[in-house]
């Protein structure tokens, strides 16, 4: 008697995993931004780079010194932690805090320029614009990100992009960095493989 | 996270870490134009006070506007408490007015243990009487690790009236668990029995103020409770002062590093001569400005997350 065989559980396949960005590319990307904020921005001055945590931080700290290595200029570096203002602050266990550091010159009447490293629903920009009004009064802000991927959910846009990536909702986009990763990288996750 | 802060036992280092970190953020908050951060908008925090207090109200108040939260106050003075309404159903008209957190001083020890089986919101005890005040001890130890670097392996010597002593209490246990050793001193009459080991194994007892002074890091002066004094715990006021008052010449014998700290408030001539109180050591005014800090960062954790 020959019974049906049940059927063998099919193995889960991994995700794909696609590199957007190598190291190399990376590097050429953080260059092409720092000269478009020196273009834009008539040579920088009255800037202030503001990275968001935690990889738009060490991202300003990569644009403030390929800027200062083109032009020999020194632009005021801060972090903007936006924990607090977040939209979604209920619907997680509590954050943790991390550090804000705003440059002594301050933001009032500067140039401030937002720095992150993926753009998606825009929600993150906009806790820090609201965080960034509580330190101050800027004359213009900016945003510059690494990677754009679309599908925003807000009426934001940035100044600067990096590399506009097309992506599915399901995927995501995964940004290391040497300070925060131990190497740079972006990668696809997930959709189709 | 904790639901409540009840006492200073209800804090691992891991958590008590977290909240000395998220309080030196909040302490920036301090220093910038617009003093306040929206974390807890929308949220009602009550400040239910049975006894009298000026800093420890005023304080939390503070925290919780600086965070958005709603604030109302609540003292047992000219409420229906003086018409004989019980803590029970003061704790469950103000569950129907929909409190987030209750914030409650009381002169019975274990009062904010009950009220937090009655309420669905958070309870923070802000002094029980003579059992604990978590929230002192917490920001006595942001002020000891902002002043000195480090609280695990300091040594701090917690003197006066540790019988009546919430503060002292709540100390021993939280830096216990963060690693500073203890040692309680005063008279005999005002240091319970046993009280180093029933409360954190590893506390010390002495009775003896000056030869404690040359190997502290840290000394804590206790408030004398003036109300106390005709229970014959000394002999008298001046006695007391002699022995465990700390004044300039006893200073002199501190380490050069060390600090001297009062939770406030403070008998000037009694405990802590004037001398003391405003040497360069002095952190009384260190430790009032940190309590908001701290008191932020304890209702933000608490409340800040999902119900």
């Amino acid at each position: 008697m020959a019974y049906p065989q049940a059927a063998q559980p099919q193995p889960v396949s991994p995700p794909s995993v696609k590199v957007i960005l190598t190291s190399a590319e990376l590097a050429r990307v953080v260059d092409r931004i720092a000269h478009q904020i020196l273009e834009k921005t008539q040579g920088a001055a009255g800037t202030v780079l503001l990275g968001i945590p935690t990889r738009g931080a060490p991202l300003a700290r990569r644009l403030a010194a390929r800027i200062n290595a083109f032009e020999g200029i020194d632009i005021p570096v801060g972090v903007l932690d936006i924990t607090l203002y977040r939209d979604d602050l209920r619907r997680h266990a509590v954050r943790a805090i991390g550090p804000t550091q705003v440059p002594p010159e301050g933001v009032d009447g500067k140039r401030v320029i937002l720095v992150d490293d993926v753009l998606f629903s825009g929600r993150t920009v906009r806790a820090a614009l609201d965080a960034l009004s509580d330190l101050g009064r800027p004359s213009s802000v900016q945003l510059a990100v690494l990677v754009d991927r679309g599908h925003r959910e807000l009426p934001i846009r940035a100044d600067y992009v990096g590399k506009n990536i097309p992506t599915a909702l399901a995927e995501s986009v995964r940004v290391t960095l040497a300070e925060t990763d131990g190497a740079d990288e972006v990668r696809l996750i997930g959709g189709a493989a | 996270m904790l639901k409540h802060l009840l006492s200073g036992a209800d804090l691992d280092a891991d958590t008590a870490t977290l909240i000395l970190d998220t309080a030196a953020e909040m302490a920036t908050v301090a220093g910038r134009e617009v003093k306040k951060l929206p974390a807890l908008r929308g949220r009602t925090v009550v400040n239910l006070f049975y006894e009298d207090s000026t800093r420890t109200r005023i304080s939390f108040e503070a925290a919780a506007k600086r965070l958005s939260a709603d604030v109302i106050n609540f003292s047992a003075k000219g409420s229906s408490v003086s018409k004989g309404e019980s803590l029970k159903d003061t704790a469950l008209t103000l569950q129907a007015m929909g409190a987030d957190a209750v914030v409650v001083r009381h002169p019975a020890s274990g009062a904010p243990h009950r009220l937090a089986n009655w309420v669905e919101g958070s309870v923070l005890n802000a002094g029980d009487g003579t059992h604990e005040h978590p929230t002192q001890a917490l920001l006595d130890a942001y002020t000891m690790r902002a002043r000195l670097g480090r609280i695990a392996g300091l040594s701090v010597a917690v003197v006066g009236d540790v019988l009546h002593s919430r503060v002292a209490r709540s100390n021993v246990l939280l830096l216990a668990t963060l690693g500073a050793k203890v040692t309680l001193v005063g008279p005999p009459t005002l240091i319970p029995v046993d009280i180093g080991t029933a409360l954190a194994p590893g506390t010390e007892v002495s009775y003896d103020l000056d030869a404690v002074l040359p190997t502290s890091d840290v000394v804590m002066m206790l408030r004398v409770q003036r109300e106390r004094m005709a229970d014959s715990y000394f002999p008298s006021a001046r006695e007391y002062a002699r022995r465990y008052g700390l004044d300039g010449p006893r200073m002199a014998r501190l380490p050069d590093h060390a600090i001297v700290m009062h939770p406030g408030p403070m008998n000037r001539g009694m405990e802590i001569a004037p001398e003391v109180a405003d040497s360069s050591r002095s952190t009384i005014v260190e430790q009032v400005a940190n309590g908001v800090s701290v008191r932020m960062a304890v209702l933000y954790l608490l409340l800040g997350g999902m119900k």
